[in-house]
């Protein structure tokens, strides 16, 4: 079921919570919320589910209003990031809690529970408290327990973020997998970039109430629409500078610029990613000389601090395995750096009347 | 693995002495004392002063009234810890240091101020007494007074408990279609349980050894309003100690079974909370 988000705003005494959000959700879709924390994206899951209350705006399941209806009534299952099992009952009892207060017949609700306990693999635990179990598995039991009672939507608020590096990248990809069997609009809520494109089909990243960016995570990452974006998405090379007549120049990097074509400098900001920074052995066009300070392996890639001594910066760079075999690579080598990429951001203009 | 172990707290051996010394002294011979004095009368004597038909009624009547107090404290105590937890209003901190009250009142003085509420011309009992209900001088006035008493030991296991409850919990319920009544019923009350039964214990425990009260109140009658306490110390005036020890161990053998058996029903409730 879509979910559409109209000019809603949310305030916490002084604090603004979400300033006038606008937002689609398209049906069956897995959709992330992104952003640092304070920046509203729990917030506004909440307005979502109904637990919490906006103060302007309005919220659309499909063509309905829901805006004035409590959360008992929104039929939306809610995952929180600490699990919130009850924990006085069993991990059946908890998967049943939301058929049992319907009233639902007890075979019925056996049925439906079971079938739910094999859809988390969680078979032969029924009788168990939530105390006797894993982080992992009490946010399996969490899962369940929302749908069981075949919500409208799903939302999870951090759902793995109680959960070590290992867990949560398992879950992660199980939650993807179950999603493209189970075809429920789904919204889940992180401050991982990480974990938001390698799951969801559409990336929200909000910042300070307001959403900066929202696309495919191949759009998202590609084309940041904003410096926080860059930023957020992590892990960049920041360089802090001015264009004028159509160049660019930023510390090291003197670039081409068509974007500003005026003769009058302005102050502007460039992102360089580390896969965009290539390394090499001899110079070439635009590159800068520097030597290896660390080299770590980091999964598929190895990651390259290069410092920069003519300008005083340090480069992070990712280099493939492949090419710092056949570079080989060592510390305090003498490389060669130059950028394929640069995304260059200038602030909004002050208009001085 | 046992010595070797070390402590974060300094100072096993003393603390440990000064423990098990202390209970020794004030707990474990005076109780002693109590059963061995018990001892000097036969079986039969035993039989005879500690079950006679006047002991019995004041028994019922002892763990009659505690028990029906406690649970009307239990009832009163949960909703009076709700209400200083869950809402801020005006007040509160006055009412929260209020509840202890009778933590801290000379029992007798409690006592004094009931039987002249509840008599016929008194403020209460010139509107209840037509109608039939006899706040003082009465079983009831028994029960009235220990529900005065033994309230803030239920307020004061509960609140704790209550204020360190999650709100996700409820807010889950509520997202599952619970509705408010269910959300207490299935998910609130069952965490509240433990403290539910200690609280009942504590007040259960304090109705039994009230005496200094329940003299003002109740007319002492035998039979009809005379608690088991009242009867040791009438025993005791007729310089029969050793019948009044007799009455003493039932009562606390009663007393130590019934805290037993909310011991196991807490801990049966316990399982998961850990």
């Amino acid at each position: 079921m879509s979910i559409s988000v109209q000019n809603l705003s949310k305030r916490f005494g002084d604090f603004v919570a979400l300033k006038n959000i606008s937002l689609e959700v398209p049906s069956d879709s897995l959709t992330a919320l992104l952003g640092p924390s304070g920046s509203g994206k729990t917030t506004l899951l909440r307005i979502i589910s109904g637990l919490e209350t906006a103060d302007e705006g309005s919220i659309l399941f499909k063509e309905e209003d829901v805006t004035e209806r409590s959360a008992r009534d929104r039929e939306v299952g809610f995952v929180f990031q600490h699990y919130a099992l009850f924990r006085h009952m069993t991990v059946f009892e908890n998967i049943a809690f939301g058929m049992r207060v319907r009233n639902a017949p007890k075979p019925e609700v056996r049925e439906r529970v079971n079938e739910l306990l094999h859809l988390v693999r969680l078979e032969g635990l029924g009788q168990r408290y939530p105390s006797e179990l894993s982080g992992g598995q009490r946010q399996r039991v969490a899962l369940a327990r929302a749908l069981a009672v075949k919500p409208r939507m799903l939302l999870l608020d951090e759902p793995f973020g109680a959960l070590d590096a290992k867990v949560r990248q398992e879950l992660r990809t199980w939650l993807r997998k179950l999603h493209e069997e189970m075809h429920v609009t789904t919204v889940f809520v992180t401050h991982d970039q990480e974990e938001a494109f390698e799951m969801a089909d559409q990336v929200v990243v909000m910042s300070q109430g307001h959403i900066e960016q929202t696309g495919t995570p191949q759009a998202v990452f590609d084309n940041p629409a904003t410096s926080f974006v860059m930023d957020f998405l992590g892990n960049v090379n920041v360089f802090h500078g001015r264009v004028k007549s159509g160049r660019v120049e930023m510390g090291p990097f003197n670039l081409q610029y068509d974007d500003y074509q005026h003769d009058e400098p302005r102050n502007a900001t460039a992102y360089v990613r580390p896969h965009e920074l290539d390394i090499d052995r001899a110079p070439s066009q635009a590159s800068l000389q520097g030597t290896i300070k660390q080299i770590n392996p980091a999964g598929s890639v190895l990651k390259v601090r290069v410092a920069v001594e003519e300008f005083g910066v340090d480069l992070n760079i990712d280099v493939t395995h492949y090419r710092a075999k056949s570079l080989d690579l060592k510390l305090n080598d003498k490389v060669y750096v130059h950028p394929r990429s640069v995304r260059v951001f200038m602030p909004e203009p002050d208009y001085v009347i | 693995m046992f010595g070797k172990r070390r402590s974060p707290l300094p100072g096993f051996a003393p603390g440990m002495a000064v423990t098990v010394g202390w209970l020794t002294i004030l707990l474990f011979i005076p109780l002693v004392a109590l059963i061995a004095k018990s001892f000097s009368l036969t079986a039969s004597e035993f039989l005879a002063a500690a079950w006679s038909d006047r002991a019995r009624a004041a028994y019922v009547l002892t763990f009659g009234a505690a028990a029906v107090a406690a649970i009307v404290d239990v009832a009163f105590g949960l909703l009076f810890a709700w209400v200083l937890v869950r809402y801020h209003f005006p007040g509160r901190q006055m009412l929260d240091a209020i509840i202890d009250l009778p933590f801290a009142l000379p029992t007798a003085v409690a006592g004094l101020v009931y039987s002249s509420l509840y008599v016929k011309n008194g403020w209460f009992g010139r509107f209840l007494v037509p109608l039939g209900i006899e706040g003082a001088y009465s079983r009831f006035a028994i029960v009235l007074v220990l529900v005065f008493l033994g309230l803030p030991f239920v307020v004061r296991t509960v609140q704790p408990l209550l204020s360190s409850l999650e709100g996700d919990t409820e807010e889950a319920a509520a997202s599952l279609g619970a509705s408010r009544w269910q959300t207490f019923r299935r998910v609130i009350l069952p965490s509240l349980m433990p403290a539910l039964y200690t609280g009942f214990a504590l007040a259960f425990a304090r109705g039994l050894g009230e005496y200094g009260s329940i003299i003002f109140v109740s007319t002492n009658i035998p039979f009809k309003s005379e608690i088991a306490p009242m009867l040791i110390y009438s025993r005791l005036e007729d310089y029969n100690y050793e019948e009044a020890t007799a009455i003493a161990v039932v009562l606390l053998a009663g007393s130590i079974t019934t805290l037993m058996c909310i011991n196991w029903l807490e801990s049966r409730n316990r399982r998961y909370a850990r």
